[in-house]
């Protein structure tokens, strides 16, 4: 919908002209030029309309939709074909009414669903907002280039250039969580050249020209400029914009100009529909659907022929009864044979189920709901239970095959807890924090008395120094390296201090912000207070005493500044959780973030109190640099600073090389090899290392670096590559301090459902971007690998294809004779690849052979790779293996996997919404995929594949076929067309939808106590391509017994047709509801109310329709036949008889497993297994009773 | 249709996104822990066991087989006779009628058949004419009537409806009865007749009267009402059907069994399902509770043979038959019940066998834990 309109103004704007960029003009300059002239009229409105249809719309839209199955068009190809009089089987306009009635289900479905989205949209359109000049309007008046005033908590009714607000800084805190999920506050900044302005911004002085991207979803991405009436020009940036759909927080009042309305709005273009997959078993499901058509048309061939055949016999002699056709011609046996065909294609229709492709659709809007409802699935901690993206693939959960994980969030709590750290090179192992119970969290560390010893005897002597004015370079390095890990940990990420539900004040004292000069951003390329000034200021905020335990953050009592009321603790908003941690880490150490504003950061420290860092760059972490960097002006020595924080493997190679010559230089490469010793044991214990490092620079360094740095920062096009360059230039020659280890918990439950998941036959692979060791421990952890396993480790040092080649042809040559032989040796060999490895085998000529040796391992761990990498594998596996695989993973880097995968699920914890955007199931925990699996998805599954061998078994209850023997083939049926066209739709249809939603073949306990039951659906056991054909035999032998039982015991009387074919539709009903019965595992009183409702309908329909009109429904005119029926005793004994030995052969197999062959049906197993869980010898009983299986109805698990 | 019902989902996000600002108390998500959501609605589960299966087997067996008993006595209790009266064979008395094969005989060509009776028909007698090889239920065929003009209906006397054709009119008049089914009425003439030993014949009294059902007779079909009760003068104007002899108001001389409301008409276009079929021809009925309704001895039947049925190598019978509470003569539904009931019975003694000499082992072991 988003994208009709975006196509609608596309269209509009080519009838202007072909630009590539949008210029928008204020509105208030051309206030008066309404219409016409107003440069911004081209734009999309900022009225939203998702819905589908208009009232005129509806019907030829919604037609041509649901033309587009098949099946829709083939039926009412069959309604039309009995508007030809020569052809016609039924009363023409009633052979419409079923198709009639499926298209009008789907249509009011449609339709309601279309007038809610309708009334969602009313309700947003009409949401008020503050339009500069217009006084309060709805949001769907707004329009592109108007000026918006936004309060606090106000949601942004559209895309917004942010160019004032209240809060001194310049700053906007929005809230992204309809966008992203995530919860924490983001800063957007006011356009560069309007934080200048002196006095409150003004409209009507407004008179830039902006000129930006066209509309477009990147979320991330805004570029554009702002050309001012003096023709300068200033680059605009995504932090300048404000999204439609975020919350203003914090932030008292903000102005802006509307730059993308409605549809053309970041936040519409992103809306995209949910994905439309087909499943396994419809696969499956279509294929017997194509033999179904087969069946018909042989059927009617041979009704044809026979038809032909039948005529013949009589040659020239035309019996009394063969009736000319209206125009009175004679046709010859051929060309009645031809009509004939088609005749039986209508009567026959029924053998192609109509209402089939509605009851799955229904059966699964059903078993989504009660997945949905499952109070076990529900995660009281985050409020949010299991949402089903996809609606029409719940039964692929009951057949997985593969499972792909990403590590971190997902079999982790992503919950990061500072454990250790190394600063100098010598560790501090923070015992305390080991033993600490699971509820810790980020924020409480017990930090490490030693280190904590240090910071204060630094920070102390500090106090000293400064008092004294001596150089801080006469620091011991030691001390010094301590103080500067602090610093780097609290300074060196982009964490936003908040304080929750209050507009932010300025959390700096006036002195500080008066005594910086000018706002670095401005012009002047190298403010320069003197260093004599900082330390003054240094003073005098000591002064203020900062309190030792409890942090407050940000009285300060000097200038006598309005600081926040009392408030409570500060609370650190961080992109990424291990960001937390360290500040949190840090603010144990006393070294705490008080406060952060884009070009400045506030830090706490103990004796010296508050010191702000003037921060120059940010330079953000990125995937592929994998660290980050601030440039700051270092408050206490006046130098330009660099703190660079990231993945050990690329911070060590960055190191600048030690001094050669003196101890300095020996002390230096001591650090450096105890510090990779450390990180060694940190990544052996399973911990995230990072590694903190600095560097420090000259002025005349910074200067040259700064001026590329602002030519990249200025480019449009290439920008990102060009900051990323400038990043690589900067980030060199560092100065080791420290490094950290965080630990990344696991999730409750997660061994244990890794453990059943396995017995339940599931492949389990992980995919981490993590580093090797890091992922094998915790592979450990939650056992993925067993340490009495072989490992069989893959790394390429040497990037050489053959190397890898060989390491394949080697590990095949001993250990792999034939994967079926030897399953145990196999089956104990884990499988641990990495990145650089992995591209070798993803290439063409090893994949297969990577895929055989990966195939029998028994886990399977790829380790530091891409995003690109993890998708990959799944696609290889899911393609060359034909299984079915499923992927998991939170965070935007697992989004690749789980689109590619038959079944995505994403996690939805704390990285964010991108995962969940994507994946068609959304778990809050990774523990409740078993039970999803296991238990919903063997329902589903097995649910439906029973529902859909039931539909075929019933609508293949073709006793008209076999009447055509007795009616010369001439397409005659005995069961009255009303009968006959609702019985699949009406008088059948109840049962099976309830038996499809709420049967259980095995209870959750008893799926969750013995997890090989999944197999069942691993092997596709209830939906067998034999099981079609077995149902199909089985119905034909069925309509036999229904259509000769009745036949004898009326042969060579006073029968009439309809009065014969009544009973027989009844004994058919009560055959098919039987059959279900027999089918149906548990019975609930929703089973027993269906049936009865059935019979009941059949009945109480049949007398009104028999009692009802005398002379009409030609040509069966059942005026008072039922009713004389049931005054019939032969009525009676015929309908009892013919369900039971209809259904004798299916009895009597069912029952050959379980008496004979000794296989317990699963019903049985439910009662059995509980008592057999509790009794020792599980394994060897069940082992036992899985026996051999029957060829006809067992369908247990194979082993 | 998948796609729509999650576009809730999708504007469900959206407005959950603009819902009251500050988020006012939001309420928790928990699922409701109802027996229903959560599927733990008390529920009966079927155990197939030995011990619950083989009783069922029994049951159904010994209940099925007195039921077949019962039913196969009462089939073999009543009386039938059937005489095939086609006269497709040269020795057969029809013989000659059989050959002369046209509708529009002006004579009637008479055949008398001789039939004795070994036991006496003691209740009430229905006689039937039986055809084979007669497709009533032909599509075509089942469709030719007007049964708004059978219902007395003028607009449809004087304009029947398509579906007649081509038995819809005649020489530019409407055929009334119209359709290929009035048309092809079975128009054979039976009478019975007693030969007593003493060598006299007497004519059995046949009842015309109430062989059709009560609603076919009194509500479906009806006389059309004119000004004149005449019949004549009411079907004035139509033609009779191509194949018929008598115009239709002409079927009987009494005024409630002529016109549409004809029994014989009305039994004939209830048309039969297979193409071997009787329909009720006449009813003798019991006169004296004393004697037998039919007597054993010598009869004649007697048929003015109209109807051909050679073009479709059809044949003819007169039946006789008493009937009884589940209708006429068939031991098929008694013999049905009985191998039914005795299939069962059988398969829960092989069954119990088997279970015993196989399944004891280990399934019982599994039962007991």
């Amino acid at each position: 919908m988003a994208r009709e309109g975006a196509r609608g103004s596309r269209a509009r704007k080519k009838g202007k002209k072909e630009s590539k960029t949008r210029v928008v003009h204020s509105n208030v300059l051309h206030e008066r030029a309404k219409g016409e002239e107003n440069p911004n009229r081209h734009y999309a409105d900022n009225k939203i309309k998702t819905t589908k249809y208009t009232l005129l719309s509806f019907l030829p839209k919604n037609l041509f939709e649901q033309f587009h199955r098949f099946a829709n068009v083939y039926f009412v190809f069959i309604a039309l074909l009995n508007f030809v009089p020569a052809l016609s089987a039924f009363q023409p306009e009633l052979s419409l009414a079923p198709v009639l009635f499926i298209l009008s289900v789907t249509a009011i479905k449609d339709l309601w669903e279309d007038y809610r989205r309708h009334r969602s949209d009313k309700e947003i359109n009409h949401m008020d907002c503050l339009v500069y000049s217009r006084y309060e309007k709805y949001w769907k008046e707004v329009r592109v280039g108007d000026f918006i005033r936004l309060r606090c908590n106000e949601i942004l009714p559209a895309d917004v250039l942010l160019l004032s607000s209240s809060d001194p800084d310049h700053l906007c805190h929005i809230e992204t969580a309809t966008l992203d999920g995530e919860t924490n506050l983001k800063q957007r900044q006011v356009v560069r050249s309007f934080i200048d302005l002196d006095c409150e911004f003004d409209p009507l002085k407004y008179s830039s020209i902006i000129e930006c991207e066209k509309p477009n979803n990147d979320l991330n991405r805004f570029r554009g400029y702002i050309i001012h009436r003096s023709g300068r020009r200033d680059g605009l940036y995504k932090e300048n914009l404000l999204l439609r759909g975020c919350t203003i927080r914090n932030t008292e009042e903000a102005v802006g100009i509307v730059i993308y309305a409605g549809h053309e709005t970041k936040a519409m273009l992103n809306n995209n529909g949910p994905r439309y997959k087909r499943s396994k078993l419809e696969r499956q499901m279509n294929v017997d659907v194509f033999w179904c058509v087969v069946i018909l048309l042989v059927m009617c061939l041979f009704s044809a022929i026979g038809h032909g055949l039948w005529l013949f016999q009589y040659g020239d002699k035309r019996p009394i009864f063969d009736v000319l056709s209206p125009e009175g011609t004679d046709l010859s046996p051929a060309l009645s044979a031809i009509y004939l065909f088609l005749t039986m294609v209508i009567v026959f229709q029924v053998l192609i189920p109509i209402s089939l492709f509605v009851s799955i659709e229904i059966v699964k809007i059903c078993q989504v709901y009660i997945i949905h409802q499952d109070v076990d699935l529900y995660d009281e901690e985050t409020d949010s239970h299991l949402q089903c993206r996809a609606l029409n693939i719940t039964e692929d959960l009951g057949q997985m095959q593969y499972i792909f994980s990403d590590k971190t969030g997902t079999l982790t709590e992503n919950k990061m807890v500072f454990r250790r750290c190394t600063v100098a090179g010598v560790e501090y192992s923070h015992d305390a924090n080991g033993e600490g119970p699971r509820t810790t969290c980020e924020k409480d560390i017990t930090p490490d008395p030693q280190l904590l010893d240090k910071v204060n005897e630094c920070s102390s002597q500090l106090e000293y120094m400064r008092y004294h004015r001596q150089p801080l370079s006469q620091l011991p390095s030691e001390l010094s390296d301590v103080l500067d890990f602090f610093i780097a940990l609290t300074i060196c990420n982009t964490v936003v201090v908040s304080s929750p539900n209050q507009p932010r004040q300025k959390v700096s004292s006036s002195s500080l912000a008066t005594s910086r000069s000018v706002p670095r951003a401005s012009s002047s390329l190298l403010p320069s207070p003197s260093a004599d000034g900082t330390l003054v200021r240094l003073q005098e905020e000591h002064t203020a005493d900062a309190p030792e335990g409890i942090l407050r953050p940000s009285v300060l009592d000097t200038g006598g500044a309005t600081g926040p009321p009392e408030e409570g603790e500060l609370r650190y908003e961080a992109e990424s959780p291990d960001e937390a941690a360290l500040v949190y880490a840090a603010r144990a150490y006393k070294c705490a973030l008080a406060g952060r504003l884009p070009d400045q950061v506030t830090v706490e420290l103990p004796h010296l109190g508050k010191l702000a860092f003037e921060l120059l760059h940010t330079l953000g972490f990125d995937s592929t640099r994998k660290r980050m960097s601030v440039v700051v002006r270092h408050p206490l020595t006046d130098q330009i600073t660099v703190y660079t924080k990231g993945a050990d493997s690329v911070i060590m190679d960055l190191i600048g090389p030690p001094a050669a010559d003196d101890t300095k230089g020996k002390r230096q490469r001591k650090i450096l090899y105890k510090t990779q010793n450390y990180l060694n044991q940190y990544a052996a214990d399973g911990l995230r290392t990072l590694c903190i490092a600095k560097k420090v620079l000259s002025k005349e360094d910074y200067e040259i670096w700064l001026k590329s740095h602002l030519a990249a920062e200025t480019a449009i096009h290439g920008r990102e590559e060009l900051l990323f360059e400038s990043a690589l230039r900067l980030e060199t020659n560092l100065h080791l301090l420290g490094a950290t280890g965080i630990e990344d918990r696991l999730q409750d439950g997660v061994p244990e459902t890794i453990a059943s998941l396995r017995k339940a036959g599931l492949q389990i692979w992980v995919l981490t971007g993590d580093k090797q060791e890091t992922a094998i421990n915790i592979a450990y952890a939650c056992k993925l690998l067993h340490y009495i396993q072989s490992k069989f480790l893959c790394n390429t040092p040497e990037p050489s294809n053959r190397a890898f080649e060989d390491d394949f042809t080697a590990f095949h040559a001993p250990g792999l004779p034939s994967p079926a032989s030897t399953p145990f040796l196999i089956h104990q060999l884990g499988l641990v690849i990495d990145g650089k490895t992995l591209a070798y085998a993803l290439e063409k000529s090893l994949e297969d052979r990577f895929l055989a040796v990966a195939r029998s391992c028994r886990s399977v761990l790829c380790c530091r790779s891409t995003p690109l990498q993890k998708s990959m594998v799944v696609k290889l596996v899911r393609n060359k293996l034909k299984v079915m695989t499923l992927a998991i993973g939170d965070g935007a880097n697992d989004v690749s996997m789980i689109q590619v995968a038959d079944v995505g699920v994403g996690i939805s914890g704390q990285e964010g919404m991108q995962a969940v955007m994507a994946s068609d199931f959304a778990l809050p925990r990774f523990q409740y995929l078993q039970k999803l699996l296991l238990v919903h998805g063997h329902w589903c599954y097995s649910r439906l594949a029973n529902m859909i061998l039931y539909f075929f078994y019933k609508n293949a209850v073709t006793l008209i076929f076999w009447y055509q023997f007795y009616c010369g083939f001439s397409g005659s049926v005995m069961i009255d067309q009303w009968f006959l066209i609702f019985f699949n739709l009406m008088f059948s249809a109840f049962p099976q939808l309830i038996t499809g939603t709420l049967d259980k073949d095995v209870s959750a306990e008893t799926l969750q106590d013995l997890p090989q039951l999944y197999m069942n659906g691993q092997n596709s056991e209830e939906y067998k391509p034999y099981m079609f054909w077995m149902n199909m035999i089985d119905a034909f032998f069925q309509s036999l017994v229904c259509f000769f039982i009745p036949y004898f015991a009326y042969a060579d009387s006073d029968v009439d047709l309809f009065t014969w074919g009544t009973p027989i539709t009844s004994l058919a009903l009560f055959t098919i509801l039987l059959h279900l019965g027999i089918e149906t595992k548990t019975w609930t009183w929703l089973n027993w109310a269906s049936i009865a409702f059935s019979i009941g309908l059949f009945f109480s329909v049949a007398l009104c329709y028999h009692s009802s009109c005398p002379t009409c429904f030609s040509p069966s005119n059942p005026y008072w036949t039922m009713q004389r029926l049931l005054g019939d005793p032969l009525f009676y004994l015929i309908c009892v008889i013919t369900p039971v030995s209809a259904l004798l052969p299916r009895q009597v197999a069912v029952l050959q497993c379980v008496l004979v062959l000794n296989t317990p049906s699963q019903r049985s197993l439910h009662i059995y297994s509980r008592d057999l869980i509790h009794a020792k010898g599980i394994n060897t009983s069940i082992g036992r009773a899985r026996g051999p299986s029957s060829p006809a109805r067992c369908k247990w698990v194979g082993s | 249709m998948a796609s729509g019902y999650s576009a809730k989902e999708e504007d469900g996000h959206h407005s959950g996104a603009l819902g009251p600002a500050g988020g006012a108390a939001v309420r928790s998500r928990k699922p409701d822990n109802t027996a229903f959501k959560q599927q733990r609605l008390p529920a009966w589960q079927p155990i197939l066991t030995a011990g619950t299966v083989l009783p069922a087997f029994f049951i159904i067996g010994l209940l099925f087989i007195p039921i077949g008993i019962g039913l196969y006595v009462t089939s073999n209790n009543i009386r039938e006779l059937q005489i095939d009266y086609t006269g497709t064979e040269s020795s057969s008395p029809c013989f000659a009628c059989s050959q002369n094969y046209s509708w529009n005989m002006t004579t009637p060509c008479v055949c008398s058949v001789s039939f004795s009776l070994d036991q006496p028909f003691e209740s009430n007698v229905f006689m039937y004419y039986g055809l084979s090889n007669f497709y009533q239920n032909h599509r075509r065929y089942v469709k030719s009537r007007d049964d708004s003009q059978l219902n007395g209906n003028l607009n449809s006397l004087k304009e029947p409806s398509k579906e007649c054709e081509p038995y819809r009119t005649n020489d530019g008049k409407p055929i009334a009865p119209c359709g290929a089914i009035a048309n092809s009425l079975f128009n054979d003439t039976l009478a019975l007749y007693y030969n007593d030993p003493n060598g006299t014949e007497t004519q059995i009294q046949l009842v015309k009267r109430g062989i059709a059902w009560w609603t076919d007779k009194h509500v479906k079909f009806r006389n059309p009402v004119g000004d004149d009760s005449n019949l004549t003068a009411i079907f004035q104007g139509t033609a009779k059907p191509v194949n018929w002899q008598k115009p239709v108001y002409e079927l009987d001389s009494d005024p409630e069994n002529n016109g549409f409301i004809n029994e014989d008409l009305i039994v004939w276009m209830r048309t039969a399902a297979l193409p071997t079929f009787r329909k009720l021809y006449r009813i003798i009925e019991k006169n004296s509770s004393t004697s037998p309704t039919l007597p054993r001895g010598n009869y004649t039947l007697k048929i003015t043979y109209n109807y051909p049925v050679r073009s479709f190598e059809g044949r003819k019978r007169m039946i006789l038959s008493t009937i009884s509470w589940m209708g006429g003569k068939n031991p098929f539904l008694g013999i049905a019940y009985i191998t039914v009931g005795s299939i069962c019975f059988f398969l829960g003694v092989v069954l119990l066998i088997i279970h015993h000499k196989y399944g004891s082992r280990s399934s019982s072991a599994d039962l007991t834990h």
